[in-house]
């Protein structure tokens, strides 16, 4: 290759640039990786704080805060929904850990498309800008401003029913992150095709690759989905076509199809990420490889597959054929089958192992236990026939916190906690971190489990007042919101106390287990890794026992 | 570690452009809510200069850093391949999106439509007029393309500039007989969904056809500075998929909307 290493390549690459411009101007996975984790912690206070505002105006029947504004109260269930969906868990997961771990676990010097992955990032805030945006027009947070839809926009709430700039911008702000995950998409696509290690064949990729891989798939063909159909709510808005209008031969329903397209989807981009997370964590604390490691990687496939034809079961009770409603039955209990193959890996992975219980392991076992509850609770949710009682109870609220949000984030905390000292060279205290662990974990159950008993009676959601009769399951849960919230304040302790006091971290603190390309590296890596490509035949045995 | 890199990858120098771009994106974004809203169209026009003054810079320093600087290694050829490929598959999940909107109005016609489609008193184009005209150009750009890159492959450097000329010229055909037919239609944008399926799917295809028109202008101009050589061309190759792609995606409107939905 006559490539030689002269002009362009300023320096040897040794070192940061200085200022400001090395983040803002950036071309450094890792760099783009903590840009990411830092919007995302951002993101999940901004997302907690609202949830807090909602737990606590359902803590008693009757209205505490918001009065009589309702619209107030359905743009602080939007933007929760919202935040946590765009701005918390797919920046940590895919912008964060992918970014920084993707290349360092395969051996690739950086992503394929480097300045690719610096606009992905900075479409976020502008879109998060714009998300915050809306809640300042028409008439403002008193004056029934906000996008107040729910995070699924459906119509006709979202075209006749709010004209007016707040949906218009939510619309927008969706655009901005989704082209983002778009363009994420295609990058991590053509980084783990095109840039594994000599040696590092796809059936030896590390399961978080796998689990990056399946998303960005999931990503590339489900987003621009999005993408057409908030066009259509946009055109239906301001031009006066007719594609959810009724009466002029369009189909509301039609927003819903197309929605869920995407938004089933969306929910395995969500909770994929965690399964690479936690299958590198059990292994690590279990000293053992994982367990059936082909079958994690194909049950990870089939969930992606079978997770793009499973979005009518959200409209069971919108009036859709019998026959279309048993298919969607079949086809999402299917998906029980290879998220059991993982559940059931993950336990024997730990069966027979040397487990140490650091924190990485608890949040991990956290998730096999939340998931697993969020996963039992929709095989119910999965019946046609039921779901006519159980939608849009708080049975589905309680179903996909335990999934997504609980699974989600506890991923998250499993990886962050695993990863943190590789990743700024600082280990978190062992101690607070156990403290944020058990909050989290009580608080969590506490908030969402009653939440099944209250759907089972009747209690709907997205509405801000209740009958006295639930009360005492709210109040309840209401406390534990608290609990998770001052888990969340504890973390943010945490995290500065990481940053400014803690030890120096080792390059691999976590010894024999931890066995992926990542902690053969310094704690910080070098600014730029793998100058000289790593060979995986050259690695330490228990790499070659990593099947 | 703090030594020259002994891999064929291509480590990118910090840009501006990426946050330059997403600057542009969200003045876009916020200029067409202005828009939309009667407030003021500047705020769009600056966005979506911002936007074409970075495209603009950003390929720039592609071409330079291909050409010149000879960033593009074998490898990171193949990386390319792979993010042009990915690019288009999420278009034609772009575009699934406007048919299934096409094809849930026109199977499943509504009451409100009277049952039937196209809806009664849409007077709805002649498949074998001007769209067939259109798809005689498109399906002959495609081959005109494939000539130009075949004639690179070869060397013949004056094949390559006369079969993207050719392209180019068709391209822009199409987009003056669309502009010619939309002026035409009996229907309207609103108040209908045949009009809103309608100029949604064709008008984000029209809308393809003239990016890819400029991608292969872009390509034609650096053809004639000798940017392309025989074995190393990957951004023609890349504008002949996008073309192709755009091409596919006619056929489909064409057979769906002008012909089956049109009778």
């Amino acid at each position: 290759m006559a490539h030689d290493a002269t002009a362009h390549e300023t320096a040897d690459h040794g070192a940061p640039p200085r200022g400001i411009g090395r983040w803002l101007f950036s071309t450094n996975h890792k760099d783009i990786g903590t840009m990411y984790i830092v919007f995302a912690i951002v993101g999940g206070t901004v997302g907690t704080a609202l949830s807090f505002l909602v737990r606590m105006e359902l803590a008693e029947p009757g209205m505490q805060f918001f009065g009589a504004n309702f619209q107030f109260y359905n743009v602080v269930i939007t933007a929760h929904g919202l935040i946590m969906v765009f701005f918390m868990v797919m920046p940590a997961f895919i912008g964060g850990f992918g970014n920084w771990f993707v290349p360092l676990m395969i051996g690739a010097p950086d992503m394929a498309f480097p300045r690719l992955n610096n606009i992905s990032f900075w479409l976020l805030p502008p879109a998060i800008g714009l998300l915050i945006a809306s809640v300042f027009v028409d008439g403002g947070i008193t004056g029934g401003g906000g996008a107040g839809t729910g995070w699924t926009v459906y119509a006709p709430l979202s075209t006749s029913g709010q004209p007016g700039m707040a949906v218009d911008l939510a619309i927008f702000a969706l655009h901005l992150a989704g082209a983002s995950s778009i363009l994420g998409a295609i990058n991590f696509i053509a980084t783990i095709f095109n840039m594994r290690a000599p040696g590092m064949t796809l059936h030896k990729m590390p399961l978080f690759v796998w689990s990056i891989l399946v998303t960005a798939f999931l990503l590339l063909l489900a987003m621009p989905v999005l993408a057409g159909v908030i066009t259509m709510l946009l055109m239906d808005r301001n031009f006066g076509t007719a594609f959810f209008d009724a009466s002029a031969g369009g189909d509301p329903l039609l927003y819903q199809q197309l929605f869920w397209f995407f938004g089933h989807p969306e929910v395995y981009i969500l909770i994929l990420p965690a399964f690479g997370v936690v299958s590198q964590v059990i292994s690590t604390f279990s000293k053992k490889p994982v367990f059936g490691y082909l079958g994690m990687v194909y049950a990870m496939v089939a969930i992606g597959v079978i997770g793009m034809i499973v979005w009518a079961h959200h409209l069971y009770t919108a009036g859709l054929s019998v026959d279309t409603r048993a298919y969607f039955v079949a086809a999402t209990m299917v998906i029980a089958v290879p998220t059991g193959i993982k559940i059931f890996s993950w336990i024997a992975t730990m069966w027979g192992g040397s487990i140490e219980f650091k924190v990485p392991m608890l949040f991990a076992i956290g998730f096999i236990f939340l998931f697993t509850v969020g996963g039992v609770t929709g095989i119910v949710l999965s019946n046609a026939s039921l779901d006519v009682a159980l939608h849009d109870t708080y049975y589905v609220v309680g179903h996909f916190h335990y999934t997504m949000s609980l699974g989600s984030l506890f991923g998250i905390f499993a990886g962050f906690y695993y990863w943190a000292g590789k990743m700024w060279g600082r280990q978190y205290s062992e101690t607070l971190a156990k403290i944020h662990f058990w909050l989290m974990f009580i608080g969590v159950n506490v908030t969402f489990f009653p939440m099944h008993f209250l759907g089972l009676a009747g209690m709907p959601r997205r509405i801000p007042d209740y009958p006295d009769v639930f009360e005492g399951w709210n109040r309840i849960a209401s406390a534990g919101s608290a609990i998770s919230a001052i888990g969340l304040l504890v973390f943010l302790w945490l995290v500065a106390d990481m940053l400014l006091r803690g030890k120096k971290a080792a390059a691999n603190p976590w010894g024999e287990g931890a066995t992926t390309l990542e902690w053969s590296l310094s704690s910080p890596p070098p600014w730029h890794t793998y100058q000289d490509l790593p060979n995986m035949e050259d690695l330490p045995q228990a790499q070659e026992e990593h099947p | 570690m703090a030594h020259a890199k002994t891999h064929d990858y291509h480590l990118v120098e910090p840009s501006p452009w990426p946050i330059a771009g997403a600057a542009g994106a969200v003045t876009t974004a916020v200029g067409l809510l202005l828009w939309f809203h009667d407030i003021t169209f500047w705020v769009f026009v600056v966005g979506a200069a911002i936007l074409g003054y970075v495209m603009m810079s950003w390929w720039y320093d592609i071409v330079k850093e291909a050409t010149f600087e000879g960033a593009h290694t074998p490898v990171v050829q193949v990386g390319l391949r792979f993010g042009m490929v990915l690019f288009i598959a999420s278009e034609v999940m772009f575009f699934a999106a406007w048919f299934w909107a096409f094809y849930n109005a026109s199977l499943f016609p509504t009451d409100a439509i009277g049952g039937v489609w196209p809806p009664p008193g849409i007077e709805v184009f002649d498949p074998f007029k001007l769209p067939l005209v259109n798809t005689i150009i498109l399906l002959t750009s495609s081959t005109t393309v494939t000539w130009a890159h075949h004639a690179l492959r070869h060397g013949d450097y004056r094949g390559l500039k006369i079969g993207l000329w050719i392209t180019v010229l068709l391209g822009l055909a199409f987009t003056a007989i669309q502009i010619t037919e939309y002026a035409e239609a009996a229907f309207s944008f609103g108040g209908n969904i045949y009009g809103a399926t309608f100029f949604m799917a064709t008008g984000f295809h029209g809308a393809h056809v003239i990016i890819g028109t400029i991608f292969l202008s872009v390509c034609l101009l650096r053809a004639h500075r000798g940017h392309f050589t025989p074995d190393h061309h990957f951004g023609l190759e890349a504008a002949a998929w996008y073309w192709h792609f755009v091409d596919v995606v006619w056929l489909f409107l064409f057979f769906s909307i002008y012909w089956w939905g049109g009778s």
